[in-house]
């Protein structure tokens, strides 16, 4: 089975995010007025071949903890979607 | 047998020739270690300069942690002999797990360059053996990601045990607790964020980090 997985990685909660503020401050510069709580993070996108879906998502999720996120300051959130 | 200090060069790393100057200046010798090469050449300490290893992709120090050379450093510092990590070299150190928490992007979203005056906390690691505790010492920093931060209860272990070895005088990027260098548990494994390579003489407006190469090539010598 293949899957298309995209995985978000957030900085976790807490962990200051400056590009994040820095987007906060100039949104009302352009009218925006009600934006708050601005987090940059990041999107991967790929491919897995796998048995089933949690054969995927085990693979995935090692694949976050030891080398897509760093567990320290991010947090991954993954989404797997059956190609066909 | 003279005394062999390797120098790790990544693509992307660009601070090694001044680092085996400074290394060169204490009467030693320098070696340039190929990221992709696994072996240490039976180098007595190693050092991981500054730059931007495989362009700082992903993060910082992500991707360099994978290459063989690492591996290789991984062991010689499980066995106790000397690492430092320059700047960037540091963020590999922290990715590799060779030291705790982790180097995010600098409070206020500015790229620094310019000179810090740090307090030597610590004299019991091999990067500060020969300076004098509490000293003020002048270093230049030129980082973005160098806002260094950890958990509460590693923040606690690093203050218990003596390993913060420097702190900015004036926190210049957020860093929790004013860090700008740690070690690790047996104190062989050294990160700082400032580049003691790049104040080796008056010329460059400070030689005060002539005195942690000293302290890295006696920690050879002491064995």
């Amino acid at each position: 089975m293949k899957f298309s997985v995209q995985v978000e990685v957030r900085l976790r909660p807490g962990i200051a995010d400056p590009q994040g503020s820095t987007i906060e401050r100039a949104v009302p510069t352009l009218g925006f007025s009600d934006i708050k709580n601005v987090r940059v993070g990041k999107s991967i996108r790929f491919e897995i071949e796998a048995n089933d879906e949690q054969s995927a998502r085990n693979q995935v999720e090692d694949l976050c903890g030891r080398f897509l996120t760093n567990p320290v300051i991010e947090d991954a959130f993954v989404e797997l979607e059956l190609m066909p | 047998m003279t005394t062999r200090v390797g120098v790790v060069v990544f693509p992307g790393s660009n601070c090694e020739q001044d680092v085996c100057e400074a290394v060169r200046q204490q009467g030693v010798q320098a070696e340039l270690l190929w990221h992709g090469d696994s072996s240490l050449q039976q180098c007595d300490a190693i050092v991981i300069p500054g730059g931007f290893a495989y362009g700082d992709y992903l993060r910082p120090g992500a991707i360099a942690r994978f290459s063989p050379v690492m591996g290789a450093v991984s062991q010689f510092a499980r066995e106790g002999g000397p690492v430092v990590g320059i700047c960037n070299g540091f963020q590999i150190l922290t990715e590799a797990g060779l030291l705790p928490g982790a180097l995010q992007k600098n409070r206020g979203l500015k790229f620094l360059c310019s000179e810090a005056q740090l307090r030597v906390e610590s004299t019991n690691s091999v990067l500060t053996q020969q300076l004098d505790l509490g000293a003020v010492v002048s270093i230049p920093i030129n980082h973005f990601e160098g806002n260094y931060t950890c958990d509460a209860q590693t923040l606690q272990q690093l203050q218990q045990e003596d390993r913060i070895v420097f702190r900015y005088v004036n926190n210049p990027n957020g860093s929790v607790d004013d860090i700008a260098g740690v070690c690790n548990e047996g104190r062989n494994v050294v990160g700082l964020m400032p580049h003691p390579e790049r104040a080796t003489s008056d010329l460059l407006g400070s030689s005060d980090g002539i005195a942690m190469f000293r302290s890295l090539v006696s920690s050879v010598m002491a064995g």
